[in-house]
C-alpha cells in the first residue's frame, strides 16, 4: 500500500467551512499523514531537515491548500523555497523524489465557469497551477491535475460533504497505485472514471 | 500595664520605621537604621525606654534563632557537610586567634587572669544577626565571603557551648551554687556525658524532623487554615529552642540544625515565607533593644578607655579576620568584606558576661565597660562595612578594567551591556554568537573573573559612576543595553547617560509596566518588559492545548503586544500627571481592572478578513439578493 503525505496549509483552517468538511474525511484514514503546516510552524520556522524525512517516507506527495490569488498560501510557498533544496529534490544529486506522485487538493471560492478565457479570472486552474506542476516535473514526480472543490462560496452542506467522500476515495485509489494514465485527458482528477464508479 | 506595654510597642514601631526609611533612603543597611532607633528612644536621649531595654533584648534573640532556622532551611544537609572543613578550620583560627590576641591586650592592661579570659571569649564572638542580617540584604550569601562569614559564625555558636561551660571552673567564689545560673541537665556530668547528651539532641532533632515535624506539617497543611502553619512554624522553632536550652546547647544552634533538616522537605518555602516577616521584626526589635543598651553615663565617665579599648578590640578582630581570609585564599575584595563585617562583639557577649559576672568574676564597672563595648561594636561595624564598600572595595580587589585587544566590530560599532545576570548572559550570548562583543559592566566580583577568562571585556563596578561609563568607553559607545533587575539603579543609569551622552541609544529591561511609564517618561523609547513576551507565549500555548489554532494564536500575540504597547505609551502620559505615589497599589489594581475590562470588551480581534472565506460568502450572499 503506497503512503500518503497531505501537506495541509490554511492560514485560518478554523473558519475554513469547506476544508474542514473535506479535512474531516481524510485526517485519520489508515497509511494517511495529515500534516498541518500553519499549526506545526505558526512561525514560519520550517524544520527542513525534518520535512525531507517525512517526504522520505511517503509514497504520494498532497499539496492541499485554498487557491488564493491563484496559488497557494505563503506558508506553502515557503514550505516549497525551503524544503526541495538543490542536490536533494533536484539538481545533479537531487534524486530524492523521482518517481513519487505528486497533486495539488484545492479549494476556490469561484466556480468552475470564472476559470476558463471567457470568465472573469482568464484563465483555468490548471494553468494558474503551472509553477506547481513544473516544480513536481523537476523533481522527477508524477503529476497529476489537481482535484478541486470550486465555488464552495455556494455549495451546500451535503455537497461538501460528498467532495469529503470523493476526496476519501481518491486517496484509497492512491493508496492501490492509481496510475498517471487513469488522469489522461482529464483537466481534474475528480474527473477520472474510477472515482466515478459505485 | 497594658497601656504601657502599648505605649512601648508604639514607640517601638514609629522608631522602626522612622530611622530605617531614613537609613535606607540614605542607601544605608535596615540595621543602622534600627541601632539608630533603639539610640534614640533608649534611657540617655528621649528616655522612653528604661532598663527594660535588657528583657527585650532577651525577648528579641528569638529573632537570631528564627533567622537561623530559616538560613538552615536554605542548605541541605549534603552541602552542610561538605562546609565541615571551612567550619572548624576558619572558625577555629577564628576564635583561637582572636582569644589569644585580646587575652595578651587585657593581660597587658593590668587585668587579672581569668577576667582577661572571660573578656577574650566575649570578645572573640561576631554578631551573627548584625552579620548575616547585612549578608542577606546584600545578596551575598552565595559568595566566598558569605560562606565564610557563615561558616564562622556557626563554629562560634557551637564553641559557645563550651565556653559557657568552662566559665564556672575559673570561679573561685563558694557561692557558685546560690548564683542564678543557667538551670541545665548537664551541669555537674562529666564532660564525656556532656558531650554525649549533645550528640543525642542532634540526633533527637533529625530523628524529630523526619518522622515527628514533617507529618505533624502534613497535617496540619491538611486543615487549610492558613495561621495554623505559622503555629505550626513557630511550635517547631520554640519547641527546639527549648530543648537545646533544656540541655544547655544555643538555641540558634538548634534551630539551625533543625532548618537543615527541613530543608528536603516539601514545606520548606511554606516555613520560609510564613517565618520571614516576623525574623525581621524580632531582629529590628533586638537591634534596637541593642542601641537602647548603649550606657552613656559609663561612656562620659572614661570616654578614653572606652574608645581606646573599642578600637584596640575592633582592630584585633578585624587583623585575626583578614588572616584567616588569607590562610583560606580569598581574593582580597572578598577578604576584606569578610574583615570588616565580622569586625563586632556579639550578642553572645552579652550572655557570657552577665554570667561571668554573676559568678563574680567580673566586678560591675568592668562589665559596665565590656557592654558598652559590645553594644558600639555592633553599632559601629555595620558603619566601617560601609565605608569599606564604599571608599575602599572600588579601588581594590577585582580590577575595573583589563585590558584587552579589541576585534574590528567591537571597535567600530561599540555596544555596552550592563549587568550579566540571566537576563543580560542570555542577551550577551546571542551578540556574541553574531561576532559582537558587548563591553559588559558587572558588580560581581567573581563573574567578573570567570568572564575575563572566557575572553570578554569587562569592567567591574557600579555602573552609576560616570568614571566608570567612561573608561568602558561610552564616549565611542552607539548602543548601550541595561539588563539589571534593579529598577532604581536602571533609572539611574538610564538618566545619568540620556543626560550626559546623548549620542549614545539606551535598550533597557524593564520588570514591569509600571516600571516602563517611568522609563517613557524619562524620554526612553526601547524599552523590553521582561513580563510581556514570556507570558504572552506561556498563554498562547494554553490557548493551543485547548484547540485554538497555533498560526492564528500567533498572530493575536502579535497582535495584543502592539496593542498593549500602544496602551503602554497613552497610559505613561497620565500616570506623569500626577506624582502622588502613595497609593500606587490601589492604581495599579485600578489600572489593572480596566485593562482586563478592555481586553474582554475587545475580545478576539478579527482586526482583519484576511483568507476568511465564511465572510466573503456572506457578503455575495447579500449582493446576489439585491
Amino acid at each position: 500500500m503506497k503512503k500518503i503525505l497531505i501537506l495541509f496549509a490554511h492560514p485560518t483552517f478554523e473558519k475554513s467551512r469547506a476544508n474542514l468538511t473535506l479535512v474531516d474525511h481524510i485526517k485519520d484514514l489508515e497509511g494517511v499523514t495529515f500534516h498541518d503546516l500553519y499549526e506545526r510552524y505558526p512561525d514560519f520556522h520550517i524544520d527542513v531537515k525534518r520535512e525531507q524525512e517525512l517526504l522520505d517516507q511517503h509514497d504520494v506527495i498532497i499539496w492541499h491548500h485554498p487557491f488564493y490569488w491563484y496559488s497557494c498560501p505563503p506558508l506553502m510557498k515557503q514550505w516549497i523555497d525551503m524544503v526541495l533544496e538543490y542536490d536533494w529534490a533536484y539538481g545533479p544529486q537531487g534524486k530524492a523524489l523521482i518517481s513519487k506522485t505528486c497533486i495539488n487538493v484545492i479549494t476556490t471560492g469561484g466556480s468552475k465557469d470564472l476559470y476558463c478565457s471567457e470568465g472573469t479570472n482568464s484563465f483555468t486552474v490548471n494553468q494558474f497551477l503551472r509553477p506547481f506542476e513544473q516544480t513536481a516535473n523537476l523533481c522527477g514526480m508524477e503529476y497529476f491535475p489537481p482535484f478541486a472543490v470550486m465555488g464552495t462560496h455556494t455549495l451546500s452542506n451535503d455537497q461538501l460533504t460528498q467532495h469529503g467522500k470523493e476526496y476519501a476515495k481518491l486517496i484509497d485509489l492512491f493508496q492501490n497505485d492509481l496510475k498517471i494514465t487513469a488522469a489522461e485527458g482529464c483537466f481534474f482528477t475528480n474527473n477520472i472514471p474510477q472515482l466515478k464508479q459505485n | 500595664m497594658t497601656g504601657s506595654l502599648l505605649f512601648e510597642a508604639i514607640i517601638f514601631l514609629a522608631g522602626a520605621i522612622i530611622c530605617v526609611s531614613i537609613a535606607k533612603r540614605l542607601g544605608l543597611s535596615s540595621v543602622i537604621g534600627y541601632l539608630l532607633a533603639g539610640v534614640l528612644i533608649g534611657p540617655y536621649v528621649l528616655g522612653f525606654i528604661g532598663q527594660e531595654g535588657q528583657d527585650i533584648m532577651h525577648f528579641a534573640e528569638y529573632g537570631v534563632v528564627v533567622m537561623l532556622f530559616l538560613i538552615g532551611l536554605e542548605i541541605e544537609p549534603k552541602n552542610f557537610w561538605n562546609m565541615r572543613k571551612t567550619i572548624v578550620g576558619m572558625g577555629g583560627i577564628q576564635v583561637g586567634g582572636t582569644m589569644l590576641l585580646s587575652y595578651i591586650l587585657f593581660m597587658l592592661l593590668g587585668f587579672e587572669w581569668k577576667v582577661s579570659l572571660v573578656i577574650s571569649m566575649a570578645v572573640a564572638l561576631s554578631s551573627t544577626a548584625i552579620a548575616l542580617q547585612t549578608i542577606k540584604e546584600k545578596g551575598l550569601l552565595e559568595t566566598t565571603f558569605g560562606n565564610s562569614s557563615f561558616s564562622i559564625l556557626l563554629f562560634q555558636d557551637i564553641i559557645v557551648i563550651f565556653m559557657l561551660g568552662a566559665i564556672p571552673l575559673l570561679s573561685n567564689s563558694e557561692n557558685v551554687t546560690s548564683v542564678d545560673k543557667h538551670q541545665n541537665l548537664l551541669d555537674g556530668l562529666p564532660m564525656g556525658f556532656q558531650t554525649l547528651a549533645i550528640l543525642l539532641s542532634v540526633v533527637i532533632i533529625i530523628v524529630a524532623g523526619k518522622y515527628l515535624i514533617v507529618p505533624m506539617l502534613r497535617k496540619v497543611a491538611k486543615i487549610g487554615v492558613r495561621e495554623m502553619l505559622i503555629a505550626a512554624a513557630f511550635l517547631i522553632v520554640f519547641s527546639i529552642s527549648f530543648l537545646m536550652e533544656y540541655v544547655g546547647l544555643s538555641p540558634a544552634l538548634g534551630a539551625f540544625l533543625g532548618g537543615v533538616v527541613l530543608s528536603n522537605s516539601e514545606f520548606k518555602h511554606e516555613l520560609e515565607s510564613t517565618l520571614e516577616p516576623f525574623k525581621n521584626l524580632l531582629l529590628g526589635l533586638f537591634f534596637m533593644a541593642v542601641g537602647a543598651s548603649i550606657n552613656f553615663i559609663v561612656i562620659a565617665k572614661s570616654p578614653f578607655t572606652i574608645g581606646g579599648l573599642l578600637v584596640a578590640i575592633i582592630a584585633i578582630k578585624a587583623l585575626v579576620l583578614f588572616i584567616t581570609g588569607r590562610i583560606f585564599k580569598l581574593k582580597l575584595d572578598q577578604k576584606l568584606l569578610l574583615t570588616f563585617s565580622l569586625a563586632q562583639v556579639g550578642e553572645f557577649a552579652f550572655v557570657l558576661l552577665s554570667f561571668a559576672f554573676q559568678l563574680n568574676i567580673l566586678a560591675q564597672e568592668q562589665l559596665d565597660i565590656m557592654l558598652v563595648i559590645t553594644a558600639l561594636t555592633m553599632s559601629i561595624s555595620p558603619i566601617i562595612s560601609m565605608i569599606n564598600e564604599r571608599l575602599i572595595l572600588p579601588k581594590i580587589g577585582t580590577k575595573e578594567s583589563v585590558k584587552r585587544p579589541m576585534d574590528h566590530i567591537a571597535k567600530t560599532q561599540k555596544i555596552i551591556l550592563v549587568g550579566f545576570g540571566h537576563f543580560g548572559s542570555t542577551v550577551g550570548r546571542f551578540l556574541r554568537s553574531h561576532g559582537v562583543e558587548a563591553t559588559i559592566l558587572d558588580q560581581d566580583s567573581n563573574r567578573v573573573d570567570f568572564l575575563r577568562k572566557m575572553g570578554f571585556e569587562v569592567y567591574y563596578g557600579d555602573a552609576t559612576r560616570v568614571d566608570l561609563l567612561e573608561s568602558a568607553g561610552i564616549s565611542e559607545a552607539k548602543i548601550l543595553i541595561c539588563a539589571i533587575d534593579n529598577p532604581s539603579v536602571t533609572k539611574e543609569i538610564s538618566k545619568l547617560v540620556k543626560e550626559k551622552y546623548p549620542h549614545v541609544e539606551l535598550m533597557i529591561r524593564a520588570k514591569n509596566r509600571y516600571e516602563a511609564y517611568d522609563l517613557l517618561n524619562l524620554g526612553i523609547d526601547n524599552i523590553y518588559r521582561e513580563s510581556l513576551d514570556t507570558s504572552l507565549s506561556l498563554a498562547k500555548d494554553v490557548l493551543s492545548k485547548m484547540g485554538f489554532r497555533k498560526y492564528t494564536l500567533t498572530r493575536q500575540v502579535q497582535n495584543f503586544i502592539k496593542y498593549d504597547e500602544t496602551s503602554l505609551r497613552r497610559l505613561a502620559k497620565e500616570s506623569k500627571r500626577d506624582d502622588n505615589y502613595i497609593f500606587k497599589a490601589r492604581k495599579e489594581m485600578e489600572e489593572q481592572e480596566q485593562l482586563l475590562d478592555q481586553d474582554f470588551k475587545r475580545g478576539i480581534v478579527d482586526y482583519d478578513k484576511h483568507w476568511d472565506s465564511e465572510h466573503l460568502r456572506n457578503t455575495l450572499k447579500k449582493t446576489n439578493n439585491s
